[in-house]
């Protein structure tokens, strides 16, 4: 605070009451925001999150990236008799991992504003009641597509070239994006009862390690032990990484991809007005 | 300003409960428009709900309350129109700069792209924080943070403000800021409720105080009546000859009336109610030829009002200093 005495000769007071008395008395009150605008300038809020916090997201990609290059490299002879063929079947599920992961973010990103107080000025504003919620939606999808970019890329550079190209790599992201939204409900919900982001982020990760590692994103589900076996078949993170699979190849099972969007609709249904309530009563 | 009633706040019986702890226990409050009220009271004693609810954030289990003429419960979203709100917990994104923090109000407000950005510009201007505009919050001193937190609180100007501990953890000088820019919003016509833990911050901006222990009011009316009420102000007289103090004693007694001698034998003080009395004292003391090292009145401290008025000392601070912010989140 003592560059730039031209601009502003008040800096070095801090404030002073004539000019504060000047900035008070110069408002006529605007008209309401409307719902719309108010959401979008909620998402306007999530990417510069995005643009000023890059650590979360570095956060949540390097543990997909790491696996991808150890799990190829150490074990992918081993598992699939070369690591070209493995480098084939585990990157779509690493893109559903990385994506998912991400949306744990979603709920950590709540709770920190629960517990540093911002929740309560966006409560007491005159705006669309549920448009902090709506509006950070758009924040999260650009966390998910680089997320899940970065793995792509990532895969293209290891030598991943699926059949379908290009575009079946577009669709089977715009499927785990999908998936991820509705997830990501799941987590706002789990970030409003939560006492610390902290705890938001060990449920989260808590939840998702176990969960891709019991479905198909890293093995063939039919050289595991019975039990397990039906578990993962009826893990829906095993349809989701199926199903990208499928896209990016272009063999995909439309069984699959319609599963996959029921268990998302589902998952909204549920929780999307879970947290709305929630945040609602504060 | 604009409400034809010429009340801002009128409460009644207002409770709220979380589990066993009754935080606000039957609270009645009448603010007139364009005043200053001051909730004072300590560590728990129910001021953070009582703004929450007002504030509609929360709503009350009993009791019921108009703000600005609306209904609390009823029409909360008339309420949000007219007032804002500067939390215990500077309530801004710490993880955005400030301008941009003033630029989101600015637009959820209703404002344009353009307007909220000069708007923004505006208030940091005023507000001294020009030049760590593009900074994130999270980089900012206590003090820049509590200023930005008020600037966001008059992005629109507010009918009624209501202000929870705005000068808790600040230095001296940061104090005397938002101080100043509370007298400032006042003179400009915006009620404020301020809720406080020192007796010196209500007396030196409100009109009138509640104090408030365990959810309920103790007391209420002028700061002078408050400080009245409990009497406890006091002349504390240093003298250059101990060997004098009796004789101070005497004249004190005289004047003033009980006399308490403190450990420094050179030193002792007598119960104050005015400072005219003061003055007259020390005069006194000069012509009877004892010779003052030094003297002070001294104000009631929040404490000494507390035991006054409960015979109870204010309760102790909580251990953990991060507890309100668990208790906040706990939904
Ligand atoms: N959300 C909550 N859940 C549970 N208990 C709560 C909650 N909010 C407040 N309390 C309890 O209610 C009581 C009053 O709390 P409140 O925050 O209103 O006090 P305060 O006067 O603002 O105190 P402080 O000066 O510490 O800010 C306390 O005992 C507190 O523990
Ligand atoms: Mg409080």
């Amino acid at each position: 605070m003592s560059t730039d005495a031209t601009t502003q000769a008040a800096s070095t007071t801090g404030s002073d009451e004539a000019a504060v008395r000047r900035a008070i008395s110069s408002t006529p009150r605007p008209p309401q925001a409307g719902a719309l605008s108010a959401a979008l300038t909620f998402g306007w809020r999530g990417m510069l999150k995005v643009k000023h916090v890059p650590e979360q997201l570095v956060d949540v990609t390097i543990t997909p990236v790491m696996l991808i290059v150890l799990f190829t490299y150490l074990f992918g002879g081993a598992i699939a008799g070369s690591t070209a063929e493995y480098l084939d079947y585990i990157l779509p599920g690493i893109l559903v991992m990385s994506v998912l992961l991400t949306t744990v973010y979603s709920g950590i990103a709540l709770n920190t504003d629960l517990t540093t107080g911002v929740v309560d000025r966006f409560r007491s504003l005159p705006v669309w009641r549920p448009a902090p919620l709506v509006g950070s939606l758009l924040g999260d999808s650009v966390r998910y597509l680089i997320a899940g970019t970065v793995i792509i890329v990532l895969g293209v550079i290891m030598g991943y070239r699926p059949a379908a190209g290009a575009g079946g790599m577009l669709l089977a992201l715009a499927l785990v994006v999908v998936f991820a939204f509705a997830l990501s409900w799941v987590f706002t919900t789990i970030g409003l009862v939560m006492r610390s982001p902290n705890a938001v982020m060990m449920t989260g990760f808590v939840a998702i390690f176990p969960l891709t590692f019991l479905s198909n994103v890293f093995v063939d589900p039919t050289t595991l032990p019975g039990p397990l076996e039906a578990f993962v078949n009826v893990n829906p993170i095993s349809t989701l990484a199926t199903a990208s699979r499928g896209l990016m190849e272009g063999h995909a099972v439309a069984g699959d991809i319609a599963v996959v969007l029921a268990v998302a609709a589902g998952l909204t249904v549920v929780f999307a007005p879970l947290t709305t309530r929630l945040y609602g009563k504060g | 300003m604009t409400t034809a009633s010429s009340l801002a706040i009128e409460a009644t019986g207002l409770v709220k409960a979380f589990g066993e702890t009754r935080a606000v226990d039957g609270v009645d409050l009448t603010v007139r428009t364009g005043s200053v009220y001051g909730v004072l009271g300590p560590n728990g004693a129910g001021k953070t709900t009582v703004i929450r609810m007002l504030a509609t954030l929360i709503s009350p289990d009993a009791g019921t309350a108009r703000v600005l003429g609306h209904d609390i419960v009823d029409d909360a979203h008339a309420v949000r129109r007219a007032v804002t709100l500067t939390g215990q917990l500077a309530s801004v994104d710490q993880d955005l700069t400030g301008r941009e923090n003033l630029i989101l109000l600015g637009r959820l407000l209703g404002l344009g792209r353009r307007a909220a950005k000069d708007r923004a510009d505006e208030l940091l201007a005023a507000f001294g924080l020009s030049e760590a505009a593009g900074r994130l919050v999270k980089h900012y001193s206590g003090g820049m943070r509590r200023r930005l937190d008020v600037a966001a609180s008059i992005v629109v100007t507010p009918e009624l403000m209501f202000l929870d501990e705005p000068t808790t953890g600040l230095d001296p000088r940061s104090r005397n800021q938002v101080w100043s820019i509370v007298r400032a919003l006042v003179a400009e016509g915006t009620t404020i409720l301020l809720c406080t833990q020192y007796l010196e911050e209500a007396d030196q901006l409100a009109d009138g105080i509640a104090v408030i222990d365990n959810g309920r009011v103790i007391a209420e009316g002028t700061p002078a009546q408050l400080k009245a009420s409990v009497g406890s102000a006091a002349l504390h007289v240093r003298l250059l000859d101990p060997e004098q103090r009796p004789e101070a004693e005497r004249v004190l007694r005289l004047t003033l009336g009980p006399v308490t001698l403190e450990p420094d034998p050179a030193a002792l003080s007598a119960t104050c109610p005015h400072a005219d009395r003061g003055a007259e004292a020390v005069a006194q003391l000069a012509r009877s030829g004892v010779r003052i090292a030094g003297f002070s009145l001294g104000q009631p401290s929040l404490d000494e009002v507390f035991l006054a008025l409960t015979g109870h000392p204010a309760e102790a601070p909580p251990p953990e200093q991060g507890s309100s912010i668990e208790e906040k989140q706990a939904v």
